[in-house]
């Protein structure tokens, strides 16, 4: 019938329209949980989610050895060419050819902190740091070398 | 106690002392055109703001909050640098009207500022069809959009200004006609008479049921007659960029933009006079000792609390439903708002006439 259908659509609406007007009522009269951060404020206090991606690192231990074995499988991950490993080759007392890294290059302007690379590493060398503070003068300055002057590959690795 | 009504008694009386009458009361005019204009900057700049936080609060966020402690003096920075910009006027565009709209959109605003009672005898014009001049003024704001639509010869300010001549013409019918529901219980459109005739409660608890379906019916037809959320199709900042002011910029902008919350502040002034007495105290029937203790408030704070507080409630529909397609918004109007308001017409003329109020 159609009167009885009118009427049940305007019930409904109100009814609708109120179940909405109480849901933002209720935050209007409890405000206790703010979600804005004030940022530079909280600098000390910043809080980031555990799995916030703010950019690439190559961990290094305290003897200063690192776990990346030059074998490129990030690189080949990385969808936009964001990371370049230049490899050397280390003669070892035996007489034996070692490979091992040079240089880890490693864009920032050009990462979208996909995580991939993370992903393909296969002896977990790299990692996605919390910073996020990036902004510098100068481009150049965001082409970095991850690795340490000096660091070397970890025992035991291959 | 703190009344309206003794300054510009007092007032009068000076300027009619020292001068003839003619100067007083060119002077009077001048003091109430620059009263007017400071209460637009000041309401413009206070409701900005209170927008903004309601926003925050509701959606759990803080607001402004870098200018000023709480960021009180956000919209007077935002307001100097509106000031401060270019006011660009597109090479295509009609140069005259283009000009033109802003004002006319802002004279409409001024305009229907006069009769509306602030305070116990404090009004700037008090005339014998109040509520039918406000009306009337009301609508001609849409010219000033269709205007500004047009002469920016940009296709998204034309749809903006269409589809809100659209929903103004619209809305205007039920908003006329809860309005007209009141006037049938007070017997007068004239502002104050209304308002006096509200001496022992107010319409909305007097006359029950009708007049809380008219005051919602009211309620809801000027959101959409002010163009805001939930039907602010006119701007529509996802479809049409700003709609009707896309072209603006710099202080033509602003006075769109300060023109929409003086129409907000004039409509619920409005609604506050029809429904809740304007600035009559909440008095309960014979209850002389209660009635005596609400006197004390003075007039000019109980209307602009009443006010205050409907535009909350515009501002809490605006940061809760998402925005109506233009049929819906037309379905609404025709196919329910208008339907149940004539009926409402009916239903509070019979309570009128049998006497079923309070």
């Amino acid at each position: 019938m159609f009167l009885k259908d009118y009427i049940k659509d305007v019930y409904g609406a109100i009814r609708s329209v109120l179940k909405g007007m109480r849901v933002t009522g209720y935050y209007f009269t409890h405000h206790k949980e703010i979600i804005t951060e004030q940022y530079p404020d909280n600098r000390e206090t910043l809080k980031l989610a555990e799995r916030f991606r703010g950019e690439v690192v190559l961990l290094h231990d305290e003897k200063n050895e690192h776990a990346c074995t030059g074998c490129s499988a990030c690189e080949i991950a990385c969808p936009n060419g964001t990371i370049k490993i230049i490899n050397k080759f280390d003669i070892s007392p035996d007489g034996k050819k070692k490979k091992a890294i040079d240089t880890f290059v490693y864009h920032l302007e050009l990462c979208t902190m996909c995580n991939l690379c993370i992903e393909a590493c296969p002896t977990d060398a790299i990692k996605m740091a919390q910073t996020f503070e990036h902004s510098v003068f100068d481009r150049s300055k965001l082409t970095k070398k991850l690795n340490n002057e000096g660091s070397k590959l970890r025992e035991g690795i291959e | 106690m703190f009344s309206l009504e003794n300054i510009t008694r007092i007032i009068h009386e000076w300027l009619n002392s020292h001068f003839n009458p003619t100067i007083a009361l060119v002077t009077e005019f001048i003091l109430v055109g620059v009263a007017s204009i400071t209460l637009f900057a000041l309401l413009g700049l206070s409701l900005v703001w209170m927008e903004r936080k309601v926003a925050a609060v509701m959606q759990i966020r803080l607001g402004p909050n870098r200018v000023g402690p709480k960021g009180i003096f956000q919209t007077t920075a935002d307001t100097l640098k509106l000031l401060m910009k270019e006011g660009l006027v597109p090479d295509g565009a009609d140069k005259f009207l283009f000009n033109l709209a802003p004002f006319i959109v802002m004279i409409v605003g001024m305009l229907i500022l006069a009769p509306i009672a602030f305070a116990k005898n404090f009004q700037i014009w008090d005339i014998n069809i109040g509520v039918l001049y406000l009306s009337a003024i009301s609508s001609l704001s849409v010219i000033g959009i269709l205007m500004a639509g047009w002469a920016s010869n940009n296709k998204y300010s034309l749809l903006g200004a269409m589809r809100s001549g659209a929903q103004i013409v619209s809305y205007e019918l039920s908003a006329g006609l809860s309005v007209l529901s009141i006037v049938v219980m007070a017997g007068s459109l004239s502002i104050k008479d209304i308002i006096l005739s509200q001496q022992d409660g107010w319409w909305i608890f007097k006359a029950h049921i009708p007049a809380l379906i008219s005051f919602i019916i009211f309620i809801i037809a000027v959101t959409a007659e002010t163009n805001r959320a939930p039907f602010d199709m006119a701007e529509a900042e996802s479809e049409l960029t700003a709609g009707f002011h896309t072209e603006y910029s710099g202080m033509r902008f602003a006075l769109f933009f300060l023109a929409e919350y003086i129409n907000i502040f004039i409509v619920c002034a409005i609604g506050a006079t029809l429904f809740f007495g304007g600035w009559m105290p909440l008095h309960i029937g014979n209850w002389q000792a209660f009635n005596h203790i609400m006197d004390y408030i003075p007039s000019s704070l109980w209307f602009f609390g009443k006010t205050l507080g409907l535009i909350f409630l515009i501002m809490w529909f605006r940061w809760t439903f998402p925005r109506l397609r233009i049929d819906q918004l037309l379905n609404l109007e025709w196919k329910y708002l208008l339907p149940i308001s004539m009926f409402n017409l009916l239903l509070m003329a019979v309570v009128a006439i049998k006497g079923w109020h309070f």
